[in-house]
């Protein structure tokens, strides 16, 4: 991400104070420990022109639950303080080509990619066509469209470990739909799913790739040619 | 009070019945082509109606005001159906439902009643009262009646029996219905039902019926279904009882505009459903001559306390959100332990019981948003399992494995440098499970993670270290 973005000629900071949206601990029950997050977190971005993130899920947690949050809150300024956030906060994808408008990424990436897509960036922040745009214009990528790409690859935070069975069930769905594009590379926006998805690709020794959005438009492979 | 909901109280966790439910091949071959086919019969037909956002909100507007002025709705209800000759009861709870409605049967001294299909019923345990009372009860809608034969029980809201193919129906019919010979097309299976049931809808006395909508204005009860088995029980018994659970009402007969699009598309991906059946009080000369409706709480009150949760009561039953859900499409209807599957069921069978045996419930969600984005009455599901799982948590609910880890997990997020320090924990923690990059089997809870998938070692040097080592150098 960093270096789509310094080639795109943008300055990156990264505050080595951020830890975590807390989304893990409000999808799990613990909105208390998610609440004093979200304030670290707005404190440690306060500033920034723009916030880029690199993944959707934490994005729609921030516009659907932080506002909650700050309401349940008995310190008004809190509310404030997300509501001058919100605005700053950008996917990655909807930085660039949003904000941006930089679609080409200059990036090269002689691969076959599948994209999965992921359901907080679908259903939760609709990135729409966003990714799929990104992908086109990169040089040498042969894209393949998923079969039912909208279906949840069954991470599900700590539902993977607290109904492991029954993500395992989704993600063997998910499995099959990659392996029958012939891929070689499944991307998404969203870190969570690439690493659950990789997990059993890995585990079977299936010989396709993850690879986050963000590590393609980075690659320059054989561009100067 | 008791709140009852089928018999989701002696339950198993969802996690833990799921897993058997996993291994069951045909079940889930069932589920699959059942659920992709009334999708795509709902997408289309959805499709093709351009005010749909339009009809979702005007539903979901009509609801929010019928439920903050339920008391009002619900007298006036008892009104207008009293004056049309309808007798109304009030029952707190399943129990004093089911004898509320013994009691109308053995007025009549009759020992058998004949059902529209109605899930409030199955959530009362009404079946088995009945029986208990020496009164059986004869299941019409062909579903149920697979269900009953087979002392099966219900997966579904719409489709009860979705679990189950044409070849397993024929084998229970023809043991069942004593049939030596018997066809394997659907319409064999269907006329066979036929035949069974017509002489029952004859001979039975007593109707019994649940309700889609109960129309406050005029004191009408609405039904729909698909096979006219549910007009045989509303019109030919000389008595019938409705069954209404409270949140049914809506304030007036134009309202059934909105909602009859709405339901027939979301639950069965028809324009419209065959047979929309709307009945007031009695009429004399045409039966039945006694009508009475029991109107249910059995626990809906105190999900209306809420404002948070207040929005599960809009529910209208289409059964769309479990059709769309990941989660029930591997798992079908009787992983959730209560006659209500799927997201709706996860959010409310664990209110009803008050939490106490459906705790796993709200879990039981990767949050995915597709059932809200299905919903035609725009519940936000989600939003709603979030609320639940915070309750449980809050309420000592969570394991204590768990607690720690979230704790743990709290305690390095306070700041920068303590998430730093954690990692190097995890790096050195991870060495003797690491192979080739990859962790393959890890102890406790985090097991659960690689019974099914590996996962990447933490590498060497963090996004943290890298970026810092890099600002280092320019500044060099």
């Amino acid at each position: 991400m960093v270096a789509v973005l310094e080639r795109l000629g943008h300055t990156v900071s990264f505050p080595q104070a951020q830890t975590c949206c807390g989304q893990m601990h409000y999808n799990t029950g613990y909105q208390h420990d998610a609440r004093r997050m979200m304030l670290h977190f707005l404190e440690v971005f306060r500033d920034a022109e723009m916030i880029c993130v690199p993944s959707a899920s934490c994005v729609a947690m921030m516009r659907e639950h932080f506002p909650k949050m700050a309401a349940d809150m008995p310190d008004a300024s809190v509310g404030r303080e997300v509501e001058a956030l919100l605005p700053r906060v950008y996917e990655f994808c909807e930085l660039l080509v949003d904000k941006f408008r930089s679609v080409d990424t200059g990036a090269s990436f002689p691969h076959t990619v599948t994209l999965h897509s992921t359901c907080h960036s679908l259903r939760g922040i609709k990135i729409g066509e966003r990714p799929m745009q990104l992908l086109r214009a990169v040089r040498g990528l042969t894209y393949v469209e998923l079969p039912q790409a909208d279906q949840c690859c069954g991470f599900g935070g700590t539902f993977a470990i607290k109904n492991a069975d029954v993500s395992a069930a989704l993600l063997s769905d998910k499995v099959r739909a990659i392996l029958d594009t012939q891929a070689e590379v499944c991307t998404a926006v969203d870190n969570s799913c690439l690493l659950h998805i990789g997990g059993a690709l890995s585990r079977q020794r299936a010989g396709v790739r993850c690879l986050h959005l963000a590590e393609i438009l980075a690659s320059t492979a054989g561009a100067s040619a | 009070m008791s709140v009852k909901v089928g018999q989701a109280a002696e339950a198993p966790p969802f996690a833990m019945a799921a897993r058997g439910l996993l291994a069951n091949a045909q079940l889930r071959h069932n589920v699959r082509h059942a659920t992709d086919m009334i999708r795509a019969r709902r997408a289309h037909a959805v499709g093709e109606t351009p005010d749909w956002q339009q009809l979702r909100d005007s539903a979901r507007a009509i609801k929010d005001h019928v439920l903050l002025h339920l008391e009002a709705y619900l007298e006036q209800f008892e009104a207008a159906c009293t004056a049309a000759g309808g007798k109304v009861h009030w029952a707190r709870d399943a129990d004093e439902a089911n004898s509320t409605i013994v009691d109308i049967v053995r007025s009549h001294g009759a020992t058998e009643v004949i059902k529209v299909k109605t899930m409030t019923s199955d959530e009362t345990s009404l079946n088995p009262a009945l029986e208990t009372a020496g009164i059986t009860p004869i299941e019409t809608d062909l579903a149920d009646l697979i269900i009953q034969l087979g002392s099966d029980k219900p997966s579904h809201i719409v489709v009860p029996a979705l679990h189950r193919n044409k070849a397993e129906i024929r084998r229970l019919f023809m043991e069942k219905m004593q049939l030596p010979e018997l066809g394997e097309r659907a319409e064999d299976l269907a006329a066979a039902a036929r035949r069974y049931l017509r002489e029952r809808f004859l001979r039975v006395p007593v109707g019994f019926s649940g309700a889609n909508f109960a129309i406050a204005e005029s004191g009408s009860l609405c039904v729909v279904e698909s096979e006219g088995n549910g007009r045989m029980c509303i019109s030919l018994p000389k008595v019938l009882i409705s069954l209404v659970g409270v949140e049914k009402i809506i304030p007036k007969f134009g309202d059934l505009e909105v909602f009859l699009q709405l339901l027939a598309r979301s639950a069965t991906g028809e324009r419209m459903n065959p047979y929309n059946s709307i009945w007031t009080g009695v009429t004399p000369g045409d039966s039945p001559q006694e009508f009475h409706v029991v109107l249910l709480d059995n626990g809906r009150t105190g999900v209306l306390d809420e404002p948070e949760t207040r929005p599960t009561l809009a529910c209208i039953r289409c059964g769309a959100c479990l059709n769309i859900c990941p989660v029930y499409r591997q798992t079908g209807g009787h992983a959730y332990g209560s006659i209500y599957a799927g997201p709706i069921g996860a959010i409310l069978t664990p209110q009803l019981q008050s939490m106490k045996h459906s705790r796993s419930l709200p879990f039981a969600s990767t949050l995915c948003g597709a059932c809200y984005d299905v919903c035609p009455v725009k519940i936000d599901i989600p939003e709603i399992l979030l609320y639940l799982r915070n309750k449980v948590v809050k309420g000592g609910g969570a394991p204590v494995g768990e607690r720690v880890a979230m704790k743990a997990a709290a305690r390095a997020m306070k700041n920068g440098k303590r998430l730093e320090s954690a990692q190097k924990l995890v790096r050195i923690a991870q060495k003797p499970f690491v192979h080739e990059g990859r962790i393959e089997r890890l102890p406790g809870m985090l097991a659960n993670w690689t019974r099914f998938r590996d996962l990447p070692a933490v590498p060497a040097e963090s996004f943290r270290q890298w970026w810092a080592a890099r600002e280092r150098k320019e500044t060099k």
